[in-house]
């Protein structure tokens, strides 16, 4: 008599070919330069990161390339308390919406060199970049962020500050 | 100027599922991996196959078991002419709705075939199996024509 089958491996792959756009390429050659740029709205002045070449808001084509800091605040955040497969961070780590300074909109990234108890909405924080001979076309050229010693932002003034987060 | 190229790249995206089978599939599949196919008898007394878990009018759990011929009948086809990478045949072949003899409903599968106008409907097609079967429905790995079937 034939023994019943329990499990089987079913995986899924699936093989795409990404064209970054020139919006995205030019972002990507700035970041593996080591540095954070977004593109700016004709119209209502947000600034992109990253740039996709128009503005979700007012669906106008976006031009004015913006070079921002790769300082920023912390939006919002989450801690990962479960192993992902194929994941080689160990858990508990700090997922970050961060907003870099200069921006208006924030990206994901790993906040680390913290107390995760004390992460918070409003923080400060420094991106950690990898040795500049390991820089690429990807945003792993920065290992993660880091807090920085200056005053929280408040909550309402996150992604609507001008220049440094401080000012104004 | 290259500064304009924009950058592009292949990449791939896995999901490496492990999917457990549950007693009646899992229990085809282990009959697979002997060159056997195994359908289930349901509630109205028809023979399906591959089995499924609950009766597709009572919902009942369904146990009774039926060994089917490995031979069968076509009862439609499509002719793929350009595999791709993810297809179970990598020249050109047929899905094939084929109903095994003993059973009342057609499965689907594949027929490798020499040329698209070797196959029709009504064919009669025998199994083939992997050299190592390791309980999958690709230890099934095609169907293949009967030869001298006019029928």
């Amino acid at each position: 008599m034939s023994e019943d089958v329990a499990v089987m491996q079913a995986p899924v792959y699936l093989q795409y070919h990404f064209t970054a756009g020139r919006a995205p390429t030019r972002f990507l050659r700035r970041l593996k330069e080591g540095v954070l740029s977004g593109q700016r709205c004709p119209r209502c002045s947000q600034v992109y990161i990253p740039p996709r070449g128009s503005c979700p808001a007012c669906g106008v084509a976006t031009e004015e390339e913006v070079i921002l800091s790769d300082k920023g605040t912390v939006q919002s955040f989450t801690i990962v308390h479960i192993p992902i497969p194929g994941n080689p961070i160990d858990p508990p780590y700090v997922v970050a919406n961060i907003v870099p300074d200069g921006a208006n909109i924030s990206f994901i990234h790993l906040l680390s060199e913290c107390d995760n108890r004390e992460v918070r909405i409003g923080q400060r924080v420094e991106a950690v970049w990898r040795p500049r001979e390991e820089w690429t076309w990807a945003m792993e050229n920065i290992l993660y962020f880091r807090p920085l010693d200056e005053p929280d932002v408040a909550v309402e003034r996150i992604g609507t500050l001008p220049v440094t987060g401080l000012e104004g | 100027m290259t500064t304009m190229d924009t950058l592009e790249k292949p990449f791939e995206l896995g999901f490496t599922y492990t999917r457990s089978t549950g007693p009646v599939i899992g229990h085809f599949l282990g009959a697979l991996a002997e060159h056997r196919i195994l359908g289930v008898r349901g509630s109205d007394g028809r023979v399906l196959v591959p089995p499924p878990e609950f009766d597709p009018v009572t919902a009942a759990p369904l146990d009774e078991w039926v060994e089917l011929a490995t031979e069968g009948v076509v009862l439609s086809w499509c002719w793929v002419a350009q595999p791709r990478a993810s297809h179970p045949l990598q020249e050109a072949f047929a899905w094939i709705m084929v109903q095994l003899d003993g059973a009342d409903v057609p499965m689907i599968h594949c027929l490798r075939a020499p040329a698209m106008s070797a196959v029709r409907s009504g064919a009669r097609v025998r199994a083939c199996w992997v050299a190592e079967p390791v309980g999958r429905i690709t230890d099934l790995c095609c169907f293949e024509l009967v030869e001298g079937d006019k029928a």
